[in-house]
């Protein structure tokens, strides 16, 4: 079963795409996406090298809409940031501690930073503990920190790595 | 009706998308202009791919959702990009107005290219 099918997910996820490619729900078509969805995985097994497990899938999807949200106000806050006097911006590199381990955690968790409020990712360590942050704007780096902790990496944990 | 939506989506998209590229000029550093590329486009985009969609959607009367795809692509793509240009910056020793951080000055081999 692992064999012939190691990538269930990534199946279903291909097919979603290449439907949404050729824009059309014919029969010809979703057999075809899912045909493409099982061949690419297995072409492509030795990029996976570990096993892409999700614990909590509606955790995930619920993590997507905050993460949405977010980036919708960080579009407001970076535009009035740079509209705003750019000699008061206060920009600062945070290192953030990861509890986080799997690679596939850490780089969603990653461009998760970058794509919300004033945060770019810049950094791992090479020990992978700390991933390095540069903010745009910040008063408290402490803060900035338990925020991304509390409000990122924690559901991160979650969905994708057993407690 | 639809028409004034989407019109107005298109504006904000540009609207966006003008202040991210404004960031480049106004801002100090590298690593602050980097955030004006990645942010304020994405909802630039978002709000351009939604007028599309919902204006071929109209016209054509079947959704048309390939722009999805778009929007999927830009948000594995811009954040990477901009990982990877922050990264390169930080080999390079780039000046910046923040504060380095320590334990990346005192790893690097070439402490005479920063001034």
């Amino acid at each position: 079963m692992y064999r012939l099918l190691p990538h269930p997910m990534l199946t279903l996820i291909l097919a979603g795409i290449w439907l949404l490619l050729v824009n059309s729900i014919h029969i010809g078509q979703i057999v075809l996406g899912l045909l493409l969805g099982w061949m690419i995985p297995l072409l492509t097994t030795q990029f996976w090298p570990e096993r892409v497990r999700i614990y909590k899938p509606f955790y995930l999807l619920r993590f997507v809409g905050i993460i949405l949200i977010d980036i919708v106000q960080a579009n407001f806050t970076v535009a009035r940031l740079i509209l705003g006097n750019p000699d008061r911006l206060q920009p600062a590199f945070v290192s953030v501690p990861l509890i986080l381990k799997s690679d596939l955690a850490i780089s969603f968790l990653a461009n998760v930073i970058t794509l919300t409020p004033g945060t770019v990712s810049a950094h791992l360590s090479h020990d992978r503990c700390h991933l390095l942050v540069h903010a745009l704007h910040v008063s408290n780096t402490e803060e900035l920190v338990n925020t991304i902790k509390s409000r990122y990496e924690t559901p991160l944990k979650e969905i994708f790595e057993q407690c | 009706m639809l028409e004034i939506f989407v019109s107005l989506l298109i504006l904000t998209g540009a609207i966006f998308t003008f202040i991210g590229s404004l960031g480049l000029v106004r801002l100090k550093d590298f690593y602050t202009r980097i955030h004006g590329p990645t942010k304020a486009t994405t909802l630039g985009v978002g709000s351009l791919l939604i007028a599309s969609m919902l204006y071929f959607s109209s016209l054509e009367e079947i959704v048309s959702l390939h722009e999805v795809l778009v929007t999927l692509f830009l948000f594995i793509t811009a954040p990477v990009s901009a990982h990877l240009l922050t990264k390169a910056a930080l080999h390079l020793g780039l000046q910046s107005l923040a504060k380095l951080p320590g334990y990346l000055v005192n790893t690097r081999h070439h402490e005479k290219k920063v001034k």
